[in-house]
């Protein structure tokens, strides 16, 4: 799968909290979710990202709360995927059981700026920066969870390989 | 093997685990609550599901936005209940109830060595009695909830020993605090903070709860700590559990072997820590309550999983009895539970609260998340017992939070701004 999009970046610690703030959990639709991803970091975020873009940031990204609804309303509003230097626990396995990508690349993060137009191929974690001409490769995932993300999310991996008929 | 690989062994049917392999592990205990119960049971569906591995070991907790503050939020705690009667959960209505992680280990249903997932980040609270526990969002619960297994990467661990006696009004709070203000909010990323040493054994329950509950905040999976004494007295008179069942699987489990392989150790000497303040906007941006600098207030909150059991009552209450809260400030005071209000009831400390000009609200999440029951104007500044303070947690994204402990936060709501608590007691 190859994505291009526009680089949106952001700091440290970027938590759950700003990504979608409690005042909007009152609901779980992905479609509200999205109107108000990242509220409380960058309140025009929705206005100015495009289908496709590319959110960029530094380290513990998704740190604090385990609402799923915040990687949940990153991919409804059509973030393709999120790049950062690492990544909060709770947040990246959320991430993976819904199908939104996350890839972990210190030198992408340290030689993209906001506004650069980016390739990124899923399947072999090459990041290439057009605007820049410059390519990265992302920490690869651990075998285990490829398998996950090729099943399409935990859901479907589950459908397919629980040993146990939990019906 | 440390505490966490023996109780992770021991629930993947192996001798043997270590740290970074994947492995199936059966759960005991799956939570959620109104906030992600909701797109849990979504999911739950979608996965075909019928029924729930076993009822017994599913609990649902209404308590984030109760007693419902909005049509929307009441339709989610509705899909909660129905699915919770329709399975026949364990699920505690509202009036029954209280914040989860105050009210799980009061039932009696975290034991030492059990394995416990929920769809909330501070289910690491139950590693006070030595389980491990951790955080997780819905999809992963659903599955849980369907098949009584969850997939996991084994965490190293990293050892916190803390030495020494501490001094008056420092509390598990406070080297909570001072821990992640010293290690930083990614700390212990992915790993678990094993707490021990002489400074733990002399800490009391509640204290382990505020410590473990904040393992969240420095990226860890799990917190944990030793089965001892203390633990089995508050299995026994607290959790009213009679018979220590050999499930318990207990003191061998509950225990570090000698060996024990860890990621690294940490020790603090406690005797040097005086009661400790986060300021805005992370939970590691850490100073002494005597550097705070007197912060002037617009609100105090005591209460939330972090801080809102009967022990944390009373130490509020000791400050605040025969003094008024600072005209100039709100205090709102939360009892964790339907149970620690009728013994703060019995023990006269609402009365102490209410005459001190304090706001006592039933049991509830609240404003700890910005929901209701004390939301924050922009410009204003709230002193919490809470556990996070990032940008717009508790209201306005121009609001402030600063963290502390209920001693901290009582005597702050009396002076009016952040001060010392021997600036009001002795
Ligand atoms: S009291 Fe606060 S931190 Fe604890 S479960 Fe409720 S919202 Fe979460």
């Amino acid at each position: 799968m190859i994505f291009r999009g526009k680089v949106h970046k952001f700091g440290s610690d970027v938590n759950t909290d700003v990504i979608i703030p409690a005042r909007y959990l009152n609901v779980s639709e992905p479609g509200e979710l999205a109107k108000h991803c990242m509220a409380d970091v960058d309140s025009q975020f929705t206005t100015k990202m495009v289908p496709g873009d590319i959110i960029m940031a530094e380290t513990n990204f998704g740190c604090g709360s385990s609402r799923e609804h915040a990687p949940l309303a990153i991919k409804a509003c059509g973030v393709s995927c999120v790049i950062a230097r690492s990544f909060a626990r709770i947040f990246f396995r959320n991430a993976i059981d819904i199908g939104m990508p996350l890839l972990e690349c210190a030198a992408a993060v340290e030689n993209s700026e906001a506004g650069d137009i980016l390739e990124v191929d899923l399947s072999s974690g090459e990041i290439n920066n057009i605007s820049r001409g410059k390519s990265f490769l992302a920490n690869p995932y651990p075998e285990f969870m490829l398998g996950i993300i090729h099943a399409g999310g935990l859901i479907k991996y589950t459908k397919r390989y629980a040993k146990h008929n939990y019906h | 093997m440390n505490l966490s690989e023996k109780i992770l062994a021991v629930h993947t049917g192996k001798t043997e685990v270590h740290p970074g392999e994947f492995i199936n592990a059966s759960v005991d205990l799956v939570l959620s609550n109104d906030i992600t119960a909701p797109l849990a049971i979504k999911e739950f569906h979608r996965l075909g599901a019928k029924k729930v591995f076993d009822s017994a070991k599913v609990v649902m907790v209404p308590d984030h936005f109760v007693p419902n503050k909005d049509i929307p939020s009441a339709e989610q705690a509705k899909m909660m209940r129905e699915f919770a009667i329709e399975q026949g959960l364990v699920y505690f209505e509202v009036g029954r109830s209280g914040i989860e992680h105050v009210l799980l280990p009061e039932q009696g249903l975290v034991r030492p060595g059990l394995v416990i997932v929920g769809a909330d980040s501070h289910t690491c609270t139950y590693g006070a009695l030595g389980a491990f526990a951790t955080g997780m969002g819905s999809t992963d619960i659903a599955v849980a909830m369907a098949t009584g297994e969850i997939w996991m990467k084994v965490p190293p661990t990293i050892k916190f020993v803390y030495h020494g006696q501490l001094s008056q009004w420092v509390s598990g709070k406070d080297l909570i605090l001072y821990t992640i203000g010293d290690i930083g909010v990614d700390g212990a990323l992915y790993s678990v903070m094993e707490f021990t040493g002489e400074s733990m054994e002399e800490l009391p329950i509640d204290g382990r709860f505020t410590m473990a509950n904040m393992a969240i905040e420095a990226g860890a999976k799990a917190g944990i700590f030793h089965v001892d004494a203390e633990t089995y007295n508050y299995l026994r008179y607290v959790a009213g559990i009679k018979v220590m069942p050999d499930d318990f699987r207990s003191m061998e489990l509950a225990q570090a072997s000698d060996d024990a392989d860890y990621a690294d150790v940490v020790e603090y000497d406690v005797t040097r820590i005086e009661p400790q303040v986060a300021f805005p906007s992370l939970p590691s941006n850490i100073k002494p309550v005597s550097q705070s600098g007197g912060i002037s207030l617009d609100q105090v909150v005591i209460g939330a999983c972090t801080n809102g059991r009967i022990s944390d009552l009373r130490v509020a209450a000791e400050l605040l009895r025969g003094r008024r809260v600072n005209q100039r400030l709100r205090c709102i005071v939360i009892p964790g539970s339907q149970r620690v209000y009728l013994e703060a009831l019995k023990e006269g400390l609402i009365e102490v609260f209410i005459q001190a000009g304090a706001v006592v609200s039933t049991p509830t999440c609240g404003p700890c998340l910005g929901g209701h029951m004390g939301v924050l104007a922009a410009g204003e500044r709230c002193l919490s017992t809470t556990n996070r303070n990032f940008v717009g947690r508790m209201g306005s994204p121009q609001s402030e939070v600063y963290l502390s402990s209920p001693a901290v936060a009582a005597a702050s709501a009396v002076a009016g701004r952040i001060v010392h608590p021997s600036e009001i007691g002795s």
